[in-house]
């Protein structure tokens, strides 16, 4: 499904990432002529049936599962990490082939200042709001136990909620995607902050170059 | 007798390659279902034998001991290695993770008699058992680390700006790699091909060993031999790994401790030196240096290093 594909608002399709079936969903149509936004959720979420209420966005919606998550494929015995979730969003980013704005929820903020810095040429503004998943595992890696989720077929995948909820996040790791973020988009401010908890990624990134701060409603105004 | 590959000589067959002196197939085989993940398990020794826990390194597979491991067989025990997955004869999975490996790795050691096993662990095999040291306390007697302890060095000499630099190709490269995976399938070739193109990471192996280790962890098509490690691996990826991070876990580890190091550096290797190990070592831990030796310690040394293991572990 590109922008320009018929497949119906409320719909889907399914993304390959290598053996990972991820599901983008089309939640809006808009103005064709405005660059589409992406929602990320958050950890054990999954894509709303239609865009937030109070989120205003002139064009195109679309919303994709994570792997575990939603109608996304739910993969044999975990394995999960942030930087695998990055691959997703980059296989959707390939498949709609144009710029977008990303608006990420709790882990979905984590994973759209990654993508922001991954893709900063392709992502038009990455827009971090509070939600599930939002401080990750901590700035260095907890108490060694091992831990197996309990079984449950999902979805969520109970490995994605146990093993993205450890994912170590240390600051100067964090700090360095908002420099690549910032070095590589041509926009002034390509990331925003609107949440309320700031855990020590976020804290690591805010006074950055190129990191912008306030609601959600004044970041998406910036990338319209 | 080494041959060289190539050449007008006729191909390495399997039967040739097979016939390296003191290698031998475990004697069992069994599949461990990790979460929907099957790892293959390899014993050697006697069942009823005390049983020895054994992890290869990344891009390795069990097979990898069939030297080593008799040795340690013959000194009295029982000895159970695995395919990691995505490794050897395991099944490829959807995601892979350090997390994952060790899960599995506590899963294989969940179907050992109850009772601590000594671990021992090659490279990042070393790392996973070490780690184990810490999670799993309970199930272990003792802890072999085979080249396999990183270095602090490695990170802290490097300026914060080209650490940026390094992760910042890293990522690029990751999602290149990620975008052209497909249905991507390991190149086919010969016997002595596949020897040759491992030889580029094992440089200081012989070839005799390289072809053996073709008969084990590759498998034989219409079109050629190929390597049965998940084509989609890779070396390296970007995360927020630090190497501090293993070295912080030995200094608590409560059980006897063999570090060994192999002073030759080399592309596998970590290129950790011995000043870097001790100040983490827990009080009565026992470290070998062994010079002139490279990376793969077992394989080099193969008699030396079971004999080291075996005292220490006597």
């Amino acid at each position: 499904m590109t922008v320009d594909d018929p497949t119906p608002v409320g719909g889907h399709v399914v993304v390959r990432h290598h053996r990972v079936g991820v599901a983008l969903h089309r939640l809006a149509d808009g103005d064709a002529g405005v660059q589409p936004l992406l929602l990320l959720h958050g950890l054990g979420e999954c894509t709303p049936p239609v865009p937030p209420s109070h989120l205003r966005w002139p064009g195109p919606v679309f919303g994709l599962d994570f792997t575990g998550h939603g109608r996304s494929t739910i993969p044999a015995g975990g394995g999960y990490t942030s930087e695998i979730l990055v691959g997703d969003v980059d296989a959707v980013l390939q498949h709609l082939d144009r710029p977008v704005t990303v608006l990420g929820r709790g882990l979905g903020a984590y994973i759209a200042l990654l993508v922001a810095a991954a893709r900063p040429d392709v992502v038009r503004g990455a827009v971090m709001v509070d939600g599930p998943g939002i401080v990750g595992g901590g700035v260095h890696p907890g108490s060694p136990a091992l831990l197996r989720p309990p079984d449950s077929d999902g979805p969520p995948d109970p490995y994605a909620l146990l093993e993205l909820s450890r994912d170590v996040r240390p600051p100067d790791y964090a700090k360095s995607f908002a420099d690549f973020a910032a070095q590589g988009s041509d926009l002034d401010t390509p990331l925003w902050v609107a949440t309320v908890v700031r855990p020590a990624w976020i804290e690591a990134i805010l006074g950055e170059p190129g990191v912008g701060m306030g609601p959600v409603e004044e970041g998406l105004a910036t990338y319209r | 007798m080494t041959v060289p590959p190539g050449g007008d000589r006729p191909p390495t067959t399997f039967a040739a390659a097979r016939a390296f002196p003191g290698a031998h197939r475990p004697e069992r085989r069994r599949t461990v279902c990790a979460a929907g993940v099957g790892l293959t398990v390899w014993e050697l020794g006697d069942e009823d034998a005390p049983p020895l826990a054994l992890a290869h390194g990344g891009f390795d597979f069990a097979g990898t001991f069939d030297v080593f491991a008799p040795l340690l067989a013959a000194g009295g025990w029982r000895v159970v290695s695995w395919d990691q997955r995505g490794h050897g004869d395991s099944d490829r999975a959807h995601l892979y993770s350090w997390e994952a490996d060790l899960l599995d790795a506590a899963e294989v050691i969940s179907t050992l008699p109850p009772g601590r096993v000594p671990l021992v662990g090659h490279s990042k095999g070393g790392r996973l058992v070490t780690h184990l040291c810490n999670a799993l306390p309970h199930r272990v007697s003792a802890l072999v680390n085979l080249d396999g302890l990183p270095s602090h060095r490695a990170m802290s000499d490097v300026a914060d700006h080209e650490r940026s630099r390094q992760l910042r190709e890293e990522m690029g490269a990751w999602l290149e790699h990620r975008r052209s995976l497909g249905e991507r399938e390991r190149k086919p070739g010969t016997i002595d091909d596949l020897a040759r193109r491992r030889g580029r990471m094992n440089s200081r192996l012989s070839e005799d060993w390289l072809r053996y280790l073709v008969t084990v962890g590759a498998e034989e098509s219409a079109d050629g031999w190929r390597w049965k490690i998940d084509p989609t691996m890779r070396m390296g990826g970007f995360g927020p790994w630090r190497p501090q991070w293993s070295l912080l876990q030995l200094p608590g580890i409560g059980v006897p401790v063999l570090g060994i190091l192999g002073l030759d550096t080399e592309l596998m290797g970590w290129g950790t030196r011995p000043e870097e190990v001790r100040p983490y070592l827990p009080a009565g831990a026992r470290f070998e240096a062994l010079d002139g030796v490279g990376h793969f310690v077992h394989i080099e040394q193969p008699h030396h290093v079971a004999e080291l293991v075996l005292e220490f572990l006597a």
